[in-house]
Order: C-alpha cells, then structure tokens, then sequence
C-alpha cells in the first residue's frame, strides 16, 4: 500500500515536470506573439529601418541573420562530422581519444563572449577578415561545432558494427564503408545535431557582437567581407540604446518572433532532410 | 585426404590471441574446391575465432595477434603486407544475424560490384539477378527490388546477404552460424542453398546445430578449447569417431 502511495506521488511529480516545461514554452511564444505580432507586416519585413528604428522594418537583420547562421552550419557540418569520423571509425581507441573528446566537451562549455573575443583576435584582426560576415560566420561555427562533433559520434555509434562488417567482408575499404555506408545510416543523427545548432547560431549575441553585427546599416550586404545586421543584436541595440523605448520595444518583441520562425524553418528544413534520409535508411 | 585435388586454402600451424587468451591453438587444416567442411564445437571453442581469420576479419577486433600461414592461391593471408581487400573479396562471408544494409534489395547487391569500380547499369542489374536467382530469392523479390531490405523475413534477409555475396565472386564462402537466427523452413532453404553453391565454390560453416553438419558437409573439424581435436569426412566422424572427446560432444556428454 505504501508503495501504491509513493508511486502515485513520484508519477504526479513528473507530469507536473513536464507541464511547467510546456507551460514555460506556451507562455514564451505566446508573449513573443502578442506583443510582437502587432508589428509584423510586409514591410516590416522587406523594408530597411528609419527614423532611428523607431519605424520602418528588420529587413536587414534578417537577411544578417541567415547568412550567419548558414554559414555556420557550411563552415561547422563538414569539419565536425570529420572530426567525429575519426574519433569514432579512425582513431586508435583508448588513453588519446578520450582526451580529445573531453576537449571537445569542454570547448562546449567556454562561454559564448570568449569566443566573440577570440573571433575578435583572430579572425577580425589576425587573418584581417575585418568585422564580416565571414568572422562572425567562423567564429559562429566555432561555437556550435562541439554539438556537431557530438551528436554526429553518437550517430556514428548508433550505426551496427554488423554493417561495418558486411561492408568490409565485401571487399569495402574502410573509406568506402565509412563513406556508403556508415556515414548514410548516421544521417538522421547527424541531423538532428545541425538543427540543433542551428537555434543555438542564429540567437548568440556575443560572439558575432565584435566580429560581425553592426548597430545600423543603410542597406543590405554585398559580399561575405560586409558587416551585418542580425536579429539578436538589433533586439539587444533597440532595448538598450535610442530614445524612444516605447516604440522600439514593440520592433524588438517583433524582432524576436521573427528570429523564432527562421529558427523553426531551417529546423523544418533539416527535419524534412532527417526524414528523407529515415525512409531508406530504417534502424 | 592427401589424395584429394590442391587445397584451395591451407592453414598451417595458426594461434591466435585475445591480449593474453590464446583462442586458438596450433590450428592446421585445409579446404578443398567445391567441398563443405563444417566447424563443430561447444561455444567458445574457437570456431568463428578461425574462420574469421580466414577474411581477416578478426583485424578489425582491437588488441589481437595471430601467428602461423594461411595460404590462399599461395598467398599468406597472414602475411602483414598482404592487401586485405583483395583477399576479402576472394574469401566472401555470411554472417550470424543478417546484417542487410539499410537500402533496397537491389542496392544491397549492387553494392559489392559499385566498389569494385562496376559502373554500367545493365551489368549490375545483370549481375544482380544472376545472384539473386542462385540465392534461391528472385522469385520472391523480382517485383520490389527497390523496397527496403529489412522488410524481408530473416530467411530472406540471410539469402539476401548470400545473394550479395556471391554478386561479387568469391572463391571462397565461409558460412558463420548463418541458421543461428532462424526458423526451421528459411533453415531448409539455405542448407539446399549450400548444397547447391558447393558445386562453384570452397565453403566452411561454423554451425551449433550437429545434424546441419550431417546433412550439409563433406568433412567435419571438431575443436575444443582453442584446439581441432579431430578432422577428417563427415560421414566417419558422425560414425565411427576417433576421438574420446569428439564421440562424448557427439553423444550430448558436454556442450
């Protein structure tokens, strides 16, 4: 009996978990909606800012912000899932892996200013890319390549020996198993690690703070060496500086319902990748 | 046995180490075209251990070392300097669990001829049916090549990978308990399956299942314990054994 109680009570304590999540969730797009949507037109979202943002659209950012984040993801997908190919078919296994790995761990956890600022001193100035899209691109990649490098290992892993073996036993070399087959089954994991990095490079701040975002530009960028407007910055720029808060407030709350729906579509887009890939490749 | 043809394959004097744990002991035998020679033994006794070997698929298991020759057309596989693919794709296998890839049935054969450079459509589709036909499968699945494979029953998937196999023209096959997962029919049929494909090919089964030894191969090894206690026809060592252990594992005293 006593049992029945605690169960029932440890069972009630989950759901409750799960609800004040939902709720958390439900309360942060409805505020965003409510208070941004009111802002939201075709102009708002095609045209350049005026009047010192109080009026006119986030065209720019936008723009500012795909690029960004598609560059990441150009610049961190390939260099990850290499990386995570030879931690996990290449790599003798054992003392070194593991090091690296925690490396890589540990590079997820340097906070994301510090690599504004290393973006900063290497990219911007070193390698003289200036304040672009290009550094803030990089540095970017930097950030979301340790969850790349992650997600793609566990994909990796998850992929049968049993395959490996059917592979090579016909003659495969390992670059031709890693390649047709290891790598095609890992996909929908894969996957799932860019779309999540693809919500974490399109709302960082600081790192493209220094190396890529401008406060304000007439018009849009003309190569990847252009500085940029970007969503997360603009809304950070309209809630701190200018002076007429009440209007600017409004564009921001708008700003970030817009940078809520690019999120969700290129996740949409690599959910409908995941699933291609799922359909012939079944686990 | 010396009176019979070349050996296709002739072990000689082969260990083989797990770390410290030697898995097989002072192990020769030999392996004649167009004969079946089964692998018998409690588990654990080395057998897959040894025809792993055989395709040098035991390279890919960390912290292992072999010693001794295995030759092969009078290569030693053994030898370091050897090109492992080439010998895979002489010496083909069969595995426990089927282990289709996760593309479609045409896919999974014409994957073994892509890697080999094959690039003309009618070829593979050619040789595709070709190996689906000797694998006793084509009529089964000539109407969704392009479906999934493991949407096929164990049965089929196992002679979808013997299809596959074959697609790429070994010498040799070797069979690793490749009943092991299923039922009685699909059973049947791939024993028939190696009754037919000893007539263009060496093949060695490891099997659990004696009367499978019985009814599908020409000679039997025995091993025990990292060890071949006894080898020679399988018609005498099911009968008239030489060995005291080999009769008792006959006879169900261990196992």
């Amino acid at each position: 009996m006593k049992n029945k109680i605690i169960e029932k009570f440890g069972f009630v304590l989950i759901t409750f978990s799960v609800i004040v999540t939902l709720a958390f969730l439900a309360i942060i797009i409805y505020m965003i909606f409510v208070k941004g949507f009111g802002v939201i037109s075709w102009e708002f979202l095609t045209s350049v800012p005026r009047k010192g943002m109080t009026a006119g659209g986030v065209a720019p950012a936008i723009v500012g912000t795909f690029y960004l984040t598609v560059g990441a993801v150009i610049f961190a997908l390939p260099l990850g899932l290499a990386c995570a190919v030879y931690l996990n078919e290449y790599s003798p296994k054992g003392y070194i892996v593991n090091i690296i790995r925690m490396s890589i761990n540990n590079l997820a956890g340097v906070p994301s200013v510090v690599f504004g600022l290393f973006g900063l001193a290497v990219f911007v100035k070193f390698f003289g890319f200036g304040v672009s899209i290009l550094s803030g691109s990089l540095t970017l990649g930097i950030l979301i390549l340790p969850g790349i490098i992650s997600a793609s290992q566990e994909a990796l892993m998850a992929v049968p020996q049993s395959i490996r073996e059917a592979s090579l036993a016909l003659g495969a070399t390992q670059w031709q198993t890693i390649r047709k087959t290891v790598v095609p089954a890992a996909i929908p994991g894969i996957m799932t690690g860019v779309i999540l990095s693809v919500g974490r490079a399109a709302g960082e701040t600081a790192p493209i703070l220094f190396t890529a975002a401008t406060f304000y530009k007439r018009g849009f960028p003309n190569s990847i060496f252009s500085e940029v407007m970007a969503l997360p910055y603009h809304i950070y720029a309209l809630m701190t500086e200018g002076t007429k808060p009440e209007q600017q407030t409004v564009i921001a709350y708008g700003c970030a319902l817009i940078l809520l729906a690019i999120v969700l579509l290129i996740s949409a887009v690599a959910i409908i990748l995941r699933n291609k890939y799922r359909s012939s490749y079944v686990h | 046995m010396s009176t019979e043809n070349k050996a296709r394959i002739e072990a000689v004097n082969v260990n083989f180490y797990y770390g410290a744990h030697k898995a097989i002991k002072n192990m020769s035998i030999n392996f004649y075209d167009n004969k079946v020679t089964a692998f018998i033994g409690p588990s654990g006794c080395g057998k897959s251990t040894f025809i792993r070997l055989l395709n040098k698929m035991n390279e890919l298991v960390p912290n292992t070392r072999v010693e001794g020759s295995i030759f092969l057309d009078g290569d030693d596989i053994l030898d370091k300097k050897i090109d492992v693919v080439k010998i895979r794709r002489k010496v083909g296998m069969v595995f426990q669990k089927p282990n289709p890839f996760p593309k479609t049935i045409f896919q999974n054969i014409a994957y073994g001829l892509e890697i080999n450079g094959e690039r003309n459509k009618k070829t593979i589709a050619d040789i595709v049916e070709q190996s689906l036909k000797k694998a006793a499968l084509w009529n089964e699945v000539k109407d969704r090549l392009h479906d999934n494979a493991l949407r096929l029953s164990g049965g089929q998937q196992q002679r979808l990978c013997i299809a596959r196999c074959l697609a790429v023209e070994p010498e040799v096959i070797l069979f690793d308990e490749p009943c092991a997962s299923l039922d009685p029919i699909s059973t049947s049929k791939i024993e028939d399956l190696i009754l037919e494909l000893k007539k263009q090919y060496t093949i060695a089964i490891v099997t659990h299942n004696m009367q499978q030894a019985a009814r599908v191969s020409d000679y039997t090894a025995f091993m025990y314990l990292g060890e071949l206690i006894e080898f020679g026809n399988t018609d005498k060592i099911f009968t008239v054994p030489r060995e005291k252990k080999t009769e008792e594992y006959l006879s169900g005293k261990f196992g």
